[in-house]
This record gives structure tokens, sequence and C-alpha cells, in this order.
């Protein structure tokens, strides 16, 4: 969870959320559009660093293989970024076949901004940190390269079966 | 006594516990090894699970000089993970982990030699005990400022002091015997502020701190006050903000905020 | 979520420092502001704590904690004054 900084209040109206490849060329989205796309509802647990998990919690969002589909890229790597300034690296290959989403209702409700609203990333499999609040852009890169956290001391892949807390 | 952070981690045996108002409560524990402390520094509280979670808190202490013992006042957050066990379960005899004292910032030493951070302080090299002290607490962040009351108080010092507090009512005041004792201090003055419900026959109706009452109770910009200030963000940041509008040198003023997370 | 100031860090950083940080004076990587440690911004949480400039709102500093290390990032930080 990247909370610690002022919580950006971003308003439907205003957000927009894009793909970057590596042409420069973003594919964009405004809030009507991510709505007018297949909208998915996933029942998952999330893995908090410090040691808890929560069981089955239910999101709904657009899952990122809708969003990749007409992006073209042979770039491997994607960092995300988000309103507010922070960054968080994840490769492509576990964003896409049904692991990752832009979600903007937890349990029912509309995200506060508090928890990430208007729209998080969620990449359930990877530690929470890596599911991006006030997610803005995902940007394609060549090689991996550390966000904000994993540049200081969180691990730069995360997975909570490995327990890939820290560096 | 330093200024600097002390490293290590000390046992506290808790030797007195009551309630101090309605959601909050005094504990007073006496830390092996503690070294003193000065008035406006903190403590770090480690709570430890049996299955190895731990989680750390920072509170102020109300108390100031050598001695082992230190006084706190701590109020309840209902969602947090630290200050419910404290205010609820924690009993006399109880031992906790604590570190510190912390903080070289935030504090008052009654009789300073010129303080460290003088010129950053707007004071030039005037030593800091020669400058009027103006107080402002809300809520529990009076705690702080109780602690450089007495430190005040133990050292006969002439410093004119004065307190400016905001409470929601008079069952909220902490350390209400401390504050009702300014008869015997006479470089002290309290001037209280209910923003709820104010005790029977009290001149003035319940309402938020304003500017004006802030203009009209602290020592004025002119007498060049070193201000310490301590409460929520919400209230710091406001009156910061006013004292600053005020004239008060934005060097000049101390803050504390308190996280809501405890 | 609200922030505190520099001055809660005393704690942590008391781990890596001999002396008290919070009352250094450290420039700003970002509008090359100098002031003190103490009135610097602090927000604390998961996954860690994050230092921003008064000044500028550039993160001057984060503290990452697990149960047996700490990390520090001071990169938003040119220098550090220490009193000798």
């Amino acid at each position: 969870m990247l909370s610690a900084g002022p919580t950006p209040h971003i308003d439907t109206a205003e957000w927009e959320f894009s793909i970057v490849p590596e042409s420069g060329e973003p594919r964009t989205w405004s809030w009507e559009q991510l709505m007018a796309e297949k909208i998915e509802e996933v029942t998952t647990d999330i893995h908090c660093v410090t040691h808890w998990t929560k069981l089955g919690t239910t999101w709904r969002g657009v899952s990122l293989d809708t969003l990749f589909a007409d992006v073209e890229t042979s770039q491997d790597y994607v960092m995300a970024h988000s309103y507010g300034g922070y960054t968080t690296n994840v490769p492509l290959d576990e964003l896409l076949n049904g692991q990752a989403w832009i979600a903007f209702e937890f349990d029912g409700e509309p995200l506060d901004p508090e928890h990430g609203g208007p729209a998080r990333l969620i990449v359930p499999h990877l530690y929470f940190w890596k599911s991006a609040k006030w997610v803005r852009s995902l940007v394609m890169m060549a090689d991996d390269e550390p966000g904000f956290w994993e540049q200081s001391g969180y691990h730069i892949h995360g997975d909570p079966w490995k327990e890939e807390r820290y560096w | 006594m330093s200024g600097a952070s002390d490293t290590a981690w000390r046992v506290g045996t808790v030797v007195e516990a009551h309630p101090e108002t309605p959601s909050a409560r005094r504990i007073i524990i006496d830390v092996d090894g503690w070294p003193g402390n000065i008035a406006g520094q903190h403590l770090d509280v480690r709570l430890t699970a049996p299955d190895g979670y731990s989680a750390t808190r920072s509170y102020s202490i109300a108390s100031a000089g050598p001695g082992s013992r230190v006084d706190l006042a701590v109020d309840k957050l209902p969602d947090g993970e630290v200050s419910p066990f404290l205010v609820d379960d924690l009993m006399v005899g109880d031992m906790l982990e604590i570190h510190g004292p912390l903080g070289g910032w935030f504090v008052w030493e009654p009789d300073a030699a010129p303080d460290a951070a003088a010129e950053r302080d707007g004071g030039g090299s005037v030593a800091a005990s020669a400058r009027p002290v103006q107080l402002i607490g809300g809520g529990s962040g009076v705690v702080p400022l109780v602690a450089m009351i007495r430190s005040h108080v133990a050292a006969d010092d002439s410093t004119p002091f004065r307190l400016l507090y905001s409470v929601r009512t008079p069952d909220d005041v902490f350390f209400s015997d401390v504050l009702a004792d300014d008869g015997g201090m006479p470089a002290l003055r309290v001037d209280l502020i209910y923003t709820r419900r104010a005790p029977d026959g009290w001149p003035v109706t319940p309402a938020r701190i304003t500017r004006e009452v802030v203009e009209s109770s602290v020592f004025p910009a002119s007498d060049n006050p070193r201000v310490y200030l301590c409460g929520s963000t919400t209230f710091v940041e406001t009156v910061a903000e006013w004292l600053v509008d005020l004239g008060h040198d934005p060097r000049s003023i101390r803050t504390e905020r308190f996280g809501g997370t405890s | 979520m609200t922030h505190l100031d520099g001055n809660s860090l005393a704690g942590v950083l008391s781990e890596l420092f001999r002396f008290d940080p919070t009352t250094a004076s450290a420039r700003c990587a970002g509008c090359g502001a100098i002031d003190v440690l103490a009135r610097a911004m602090v927000w604390e949480g998961t996954p860690g704590t994050v230092v921003r400039c008064a000044s500028c709102d550039n993160v001057l500093a984060t503290i990452v904690e697990s149960d047996d290390k700490l990390w520090l990032n001071f990169s938003g930080i040119t220098a550090v004054e220490v009193r000798r």
C-alpha cells in the first residue's frame, strides 16, 4: 500500500489512466471510458508485507488483459505511476492472464481516497505494496527498475510465497 | 542530561495507573536505567504480541528532570493498536519496553544556556530563558507542555509562561491538578478554551478556538516569545497560521503534531 | 492521512546516529531550503515512513523497518549539518 504521503483526492471527472508503450504514444482512458470496458468481479486474498493476510476480499475492476488488448509492446517490465508521485515496478507477465486489475470498488463500495480511490492497481499474488493506490499510468520499460519503495528497502519482486519482503 | 537521543530499549514497570479523563489514563512508569529527561521529550513504547508482531508508538512525557519515573497521559484512540491496551488493560506491575528519552527539538529547559538552535530560532544569541514562553495545547497535546510547566515551577524559573489550552469539556482537562495550581506560580498564566461545554458560570460560550482568542491570549509578537504548539494536525496548522499572521516569526514556533493511528 | 513533525523521527533515527538528527539542519535536494529535520513533514505508515520538505514537498528521506533491519534513504537531502 502506497499510503505514506498526502492522500490525493482525484475527482473522476479529472481522472484519467494511461498505458505508455515504447512508442511514447499513450493509450488513455477517461473514467467513463474505463466504465465502458468489461468489468469483472474478483474475489481474492491479499497479503500485506507486515505479516497479515486478508482472505476473500471482493473487488470490481477492469482486467489488465482488457486494457492491454490494443497496446503494442515488446518490453517486459512496467512501472506503475500514481497520482501523488509514487511508483512501483511489476513484470508485464505478472499483470496479464487474469493476474491484475484496475479496481474501483472494494467489498461493494466505491474505493475511497484513503484506500487508493478512485482507482488502484490490484496485483493480489504479490505483496500489497505492489497494488499501487491512485494509479494513473503504466509505463513500459525494457529493463526492470525499482520503484519508490523498492529503492528504499523493499524487495524488487515481492512474492509472498517466497517471502520476498525486503532486499 | 543532554538533548541527545538515547538508543537503549529499557524495561519499565507500571507503578500507578488511573483515569485522567473519560477517554484517557495517567500512567506512571518506573524505567530501569532511565537517565532523566528534558521537558517536552517523548518516549517510544513497544508492545509485542505472542506471535511476534510488535507495534511501537510515541508518547510525550508529562514529567521532567532526573529520576527514573516517567509520567504519561495516554488518550484512547478507538481504532488504535496500542492506546486501547494502555488505557483499558495495562495493570500496575506490568512491564513495558521503553525507548528514550527522545527528541531534542520540542523541548524547554529552565535557565538554558544559549540554545543550540538559537540562531535558527530567531533568538540571536539571547538565552532561551530570557524570552517569554507561550505554550498552546489542544486536547492531549497539553502533555509535553505540562512537563515544561513542571520544569519551570521546579526550577523556580522567572521566565514569563503562558498556557493557552483548548479542550472539549471540563472533564477533558488533562493534569487539572497541575494547572489548577497556578496561584502558586506567579510566572504562569493559564487560559482555558472550552469548545463543547464550559463549567457552570463560565463567562464565555463554548466555541472552537479563534484567531481573536489566540490574539488576545498569547504573548504578542513584539515580546518575541518562544511558542510551543502541540495537538492534532488540524489544530497545529490552524493555530500556527494565525500566529504567523499575527506577526510571530515562524522560526520561533515549534510544533508537535499528534498522529491518529496510536 | 495526516502528517507528523520531524520530531517524531528521533526514536527510529537514534538507531542510526549517535546524536539526535532531528535537531540537525539538512538541505533539500529539491528546493535548496535548509532547515532542521524536526520541521519536516513526516508520514508514518505501511510500507514505510516518508519525510518531506516543509517548503516544497520533495521527499527528503524514507525509512523502512523490518523486525530486525532498518533502511534509510536520504537521497532527497544534499547535506546534513552536524554540530561537533
